[in-house]
């Protein structure tokens, strides 16, 4: 399996560490229910086709990254720096 | 204080098989250089010299400035400038040890322990990057098309010259 990191470029699979779904990076407010919380740490939508992942690039440069892929055909769509998301 | 001698890892250790050459290079200072968001131009004029892209290194004279990661990059061979309110700045030094690899075998040796295409046309000459040498963290940089400079962390040189050295032989051993 190769991964795309949007700064070293394509790599073999084993230089990246697997961190969970998309839906940590969307920590809901300090101030909201304690249903959301829940919902962010424990439930998880379970998609046959496209799925958004935060990986990182443990053995390379070390970026936080998003990357889409598609759990039906195995392919890998693209991928962008976390920090990304952050600026925008 | 007592002026203490800095040693590097490997005593400068050296070895030749089939005409490639593993040797450790004594690197100097190495510093981190993480500039702050927005202050890489101010950085660049600090050094002197541009803040290398992605995936790129530079030399200027005795010196050495590596891309090391995301908005990080390694000034290595020489005395890093004040950069006070420019950057995050660390010393580095005594944390990593440096191999130079350079013959005939050096591609097919580093091969053997790295996930990433060698060719020329996928990495070529004035490249860096970031690459694991079998499981160790490395920064990994082409000076010619048959010569690389590698730096790992201090505490696995040992084990990085070990594996580098049976690669070697071994390449030799089948060709012979």
């Amino acid at each position: 399996m190769r991964i795309p990191c949007p700064l070293c470029g394509s790599r073999d699979r084993r230089e990246f560490y697997y961190y969970g779904s998309e839906d940590y990076l969307k920590r809901p407010s300090d101030q909201g229910s304690i249903d959301d919380l829940d919902n962010h740490l424990f439930l998880r939508d379970n998609p046959a086709g496209v799925t958004r992942d935060v990986w990182y690039h443990e053995a390379g440069c070390g970026v936080w990254m998003v990357v889409t892929r598609s759990t039906v055909t195995h392919e890998v769509l693209g991928s962008e720096p976390v920090a990304k998301q952050k600026e925008a | 204080m007592a002026e203490l001698i800095a040693k590097t890892a490997l005593a400068g250790k050296k070895l030749v098989v089939a005409g490639t050459t593993l040797a450790e290079v004594d690197h100097g200072a190495v510093t981190s250089i993480a500039p702050f968001p927005g202050q890489t131009g101010a950085v660049s004029a600090a050094l002197g010299f541009d803040f290398p892209a992605v995936n790129s290194f530079a030399e200027h004279g005795a010196a050495m400035i590596v891309w090391s990661g995301r908005e990080q990059a390694f000034l290595i061979g020489a005395e890093c400038p004040d950069l006070s309110g420019l950057a995050a700045v660390t010393d580095q030094s005594g944390g990593w040890v440096s191999l130079s690899l350079q013959g005939p075998l050096a591609v097919d040796a580093l091969a053997r322990y790295v996930p990433m295409d060698l060719r020329l046309s996928a990495f070529p000459v004035g490249q860096a990057a970031r690459t694991p040498l079998y499981h160790m963290s490395m920064v990994l940089v082409r000076l010619a098309e048959d010569s690389f400079r590698l730096m790992l962390f201090r505490s696995m040189a040992q084990t990085a010259w070990h594996e580098i050295e049976v690669a070697l032989k071994t390449l030799a051993a089948r060709a012979a």
